[in-house]
């Protein structure tokens, strides 16, 4: 009799498990490397303390400049925002997990937009000087259990060139913190065993307001609108992109199943919905928001960038959704694409189509669950609780205030 | 993400050519400063010499010479890709450079802080990869287009229509010499159709071989019939006996029962793929946009003058079809202006004039077949039943006459905005020196 009964339970459960995967027929469930982390809820999982910097770290700047809330770098501002009025907020330091400076690093902006990154060092020690005298938490710790957001091309290295940035190296005084941002590459300087990397922003509503329906049908193979050559820096090429965008153009310019050019169309995102794979090469830093464009608009990433390390690594499963190619592949790249097997393709477009996959990927305001201000959360969450040498001992002290670049000590 | 940093990449080779770091600077070192530095503005200059002779950057010509066998192996695939096109002088500088970068597996970037493990990625200058023949591969194209169906297959099944219905499609024709041209083009369309097909096919002066054998290489479920009549020689001649024929064809459906949308294909139409899509939609009777490219094949003073004026004012091409209003509804019906062709239509074939469309062409409906048919349970109010139609008594000019109530038709293509359909007549002259039907 008790057999039967269980027999009944394993039916019913088995019958709810059944029905959930009959949910979505033509999207699939991402399971990362923790089940499904990506719809995680971070409240009540972890506290972040806000500091009170004056307005001249965060407010005056965008003030100057309010240019800074639309280009790809403007996760540190909304990440600020976001954090002002999140319930994981708590204005009671003492019992914080972790600890958030809101400093716009990222915001001097050239008149074309491009951000210059010579005074960020200096603004980032000056802020850090002001939170460790004001307050006590970042003594006991150095800084091991604050964390920072530094979008910029290279992170905290705070240098557009790739040489120059791995010589500063990331700045000695973040060197305990915990670094959220955009640059990821493995083996590198700029990125610090425990970073979180997020997806550069990419503006939510424009990309809504450019939606095409579904049912059109998908008939470009592979499409990509940017650069080949940086004819202003790099005329002849080799430099940037490591040559792979440059090889990407010589070798498929006459292919027609390749649209790849540098025009700027008015359809760009109308067209990355037409597409199939959408290339995202790297440029002279391996990160770009066409990653989250494609993701948004159902293609397939190619991504063509050595040892690059994605957004949410540890909750995305990169590898399953977009398509690697190594950057001394690339002259092969039509055969590679061509060989995948039509059910990969299907099953990475199902994967795709996951909501949650690309809620993930935006910054939307006001924020909603699942989205890339949660999963950074999440990401801070899971790396709960601290490990117990991030306490110092009473007087032992681990950074170097004084190491660095001269210019880099002087006052902000 | 670089400013113009021409200047700046300029002074930063020039520094590094300096740094003591790399093989090349290691062994001059220990002789002395000045030494050095006369060798290399020496060397320099010697270099500078050299490239205004020969034209082009004299190092890189080195560099790969020098160094292309040591670094990656698969060399097979490596051809720099415009390596004498240098205009600087800076030779020295980049010379020492490039040795500084180049060989990865000799010369690990120790610039790095200890402890890092050194990245497989290396800074600096990388030759751009072309294979030996750039072009595209027949055999990766097709597989790419196997892949692209399949995708866009997946798409119909997903987000596609979910119970396709029959479509019956209505077609009067007659023979002559431009028969072959428009069935054929009418039949290719039918059979990209990705629906079930019926083609009901009605002849004026009844079946012949030519048409049934036409037919017959479509593969499609065809149904031939003949009509009594002979085709008439003028233009509103043939519109009474073509809408006739089309009547007779719905009465087909009616006797056969058959199920799903009727529309009206006439031969001389373009259809796109999309229009079967959009009549899919239809729940008892739709209508669609025609686009209607009204022209005279000739160069006729009065023609041309009115399609200057035309183009003068910048007209779009006309588009008979249903108008909505902004809530998306059925509010009247778009017409062909036939104003600036007053008096210069064409009447008889085969005038030198406009050949002009009605006022509503039949092919911009859609009817549920179910309408036709003698009892159908849930058949509206306002159809009129076809037996008491005969097309002699009236008029039956479009299919709005088998409508009590015509504000019921539902407009389709986005209300009538998307054109889905052409009309065109093109007809060649009955005294025209070909044979009957055209011999391909």
């Amino acid at each position: 009799m008790g057999v039967w009964i269980w027999v009944l339970v394993f039916g019913f459960v088995w019958g709810i498990g059944a029905h959930g995967l009959d949910r979505h027929p033509h999207t699939e469930r991402i399971s990362g490397s923790a089940g499904d982390v990506l719809e995680d809820d971070p409240v009540g999982k972890l506290k972040v303390f806000v500091y009170e910097l004056p307005s001249k770290y965060n407010k005056k700047i965008l003030q100057k400049d309010p240019r800074c809330l639309n280009h790809m770098f403007a996760a540190e501002i909304f990440m600020h925002r976001f954090l002002l009025s999140s319930p994981v907020r708590t204005l009671n330091p003492e019992e914080a997990d972790w600890f958030y400076t809101p400093i716009y690093t990222t915001c001097d902006l050239t008149p074309n937009g491009l951000p210059l990154p010579f005074k960020s060092p200096r603004m980032m020690r000056s802020a850090i000087q002001l939170i460790s005298s004001n307050w006590p938490y970042w003594n006991r710790t150095e800084g091991a259990d604050h964390f920072f957001v530094v979008p910029h091309d290279f992170g905290a290295c705070f240098h557009y060139q790739e040489e120059k940035a791995i010589e500063r190296g990331i700045l000695p005084l973040l060197q305990r913190a915990t670094l959220v941002q955009t640059f990821g590459q493995r083996n590198h300087v700029c990125l610090n065993e425990g970073s979180i990397t997020i997806p550069p922003y990419a503006p939510p509503q424009k990309m809504q307001a450019h939606l095409i329906p579904q049912e059109t049908p998908r008939s470009i193979f592979v499409y990509f609108r940017g650069l080949f050559y940086d004819v202003n820096n790099d005329p002849e090429g080799g430099y940037y992109a490591r040559g792979a965008r440059a090889a990407v153009w010589e070798n498929f310019k006459d292919n027609p199943l390749f649209d790849i050019s540098t025009e700027h169309p008015t359809t760009y995102y109308e067209d990355m919905q037409r597409a199939i794979f959408c290339l995202c090469p790297l440029g002279w830093a391996p990160w770009s928001p066409r990653l989250v464009e494609a993701v948004i608009f159902g293609c397939i990433p190619v991504i063509i960038a050595d040892d690059i390390v994605l957004p949410f690594a540890d909750a995305i499963p990169w590898e399953e959704i977009g398509v690697f190619v190594a950057e001394e592949d690339v002259p092969n790249l039509d055969t590679i694409l061509t060989s995948i097997p039509p059910e990969v393709i299907l099953r990475k477009q199902r994967l795709l189509a996951n909501p949650s996959m690309k809620q993930a990927m935006l910054f939307p305001q006001p924020a909603q669950s699942g989205d890339a201000f949660h999963q950074i959360l999440n990401g801070l969450a899971r790396k709960l609780p601290h490990n117990k040498n991030v306490f110092l001992k009473h007087g032992e002290k681990a950074l170097n205030w004084t190491a660095g670049p001269v210019g880099d000590l002087k006052p902000w | 993400m670089k400013l113009s940093a021409l200047q700046q990449s300029y002074t930063n080779r020039r520094s590094n050519s300096f740094r003591a770091a790399g093989g090349l600077d290691s062994s001059v070192d220990g002789s002395g400063k000045s030494p050095a530095a006369v060798f290399w503005l020496v060397l320099h200059g010697l270099c500078c010499l050299i490239s205004l002779v020969l034209g082009f950057r004299f190092s890189r010509l080195v560099f790969f010479l020098f160094f292309s066998t040591a670094s990656n192996g698969g060399t097979s695939g490596l051809y720099p890709s415009t390596p004498f096109l240098g205009t600087t002088a800076d030779i020295a500088g980049s010379l020492s450079f490039q040795a500084n970068s180049s060989p990865n597996l000799e010369l690990p970037p120790n610039r790095t802080a200890g402890g890092i493990s050194s990245s497989r990625v290396v800074v600096g200058r990388h030759g751009i990869r072309i294979r030996p023949w750039p072009h595209p591969n027949p055999d990766e194209v097709m597989k790419a287009h196997r892949i692209i169906e399949r995708v866009q297959r997946e798409q119909k099944l997903q987000f596609g229509i979910k119970n396709p219905r029959t479509v019956i499609v209505v077609t009067p024709t007659y023979v002559r010499t431009f028969q072959t041209l428009h069935l054929t083009g009418l039949m290719h369309s039918l059979m990209n159709v990705p629906y079930d097909l019926i083609w009901i096919v009605v002849e004026a002066g009844g079946t012949t071989n030519e048409t049934a054998s036409l037919l017959a290489k479509s593969g499609l479920r065809t149904i031939h019939i003949g009509f009594d009549k002979r085709m008439p020689n003028s233009w509103e001649d043939r519109h009474r006996l073509e809408a006739q024929m089309r009547l007779r064809a719905l009465r087909i459906v009616r006797e056969e029962k058959l199920d799903g949308i009727v529309m009206f294909g006439d031969d001389s139409n373009m259809h796109s793929m999309e229009l079967f899509d959009e009549i899919q939609k239809v729940t008892w009777i739709g209508a669609v946009s025609v686009g209607i490219l009204a022209h005279s094949g000739n160069t006729d003073e009065l023609s041309s003058v009115v399609h200057k004026k035309a183009e003068e004012e910048n007209l779009p091409p006309p588009v008979q079809g249903p108008a909505c209003n902004s809530s998306e509804k059925l509010v009247g019906w778009h017409i062909f202006n036939s104003l600036p062709y007053v008096g210069n239509g064409a009447t008889y074939i085969d005038d030198r004039a406009t050949v002009l469309p009605r006022k509503l062409e039949w092919s911009g409906f859609v009817l549920n077949s179910r309408l036709l048919w003698k009892e159908a349970e849930d058949r509206p109010e306002w159809v009129k039943d076809l037996d008491k139609l005969d097309g002699v008594s009236e008029e039956i000019e479009s299919p709005l006459s088998l409508l009590k109530d015509p504000s019921m038709v539902e407009p389709l293509g986005s209300c009538g905005r998307k054109v889905l359909l052409w009309w065109l007549r093109v007809e060649a002259r009955t005294d025209s020196k070909f044979p009957a039907r055209l011999v391909f």
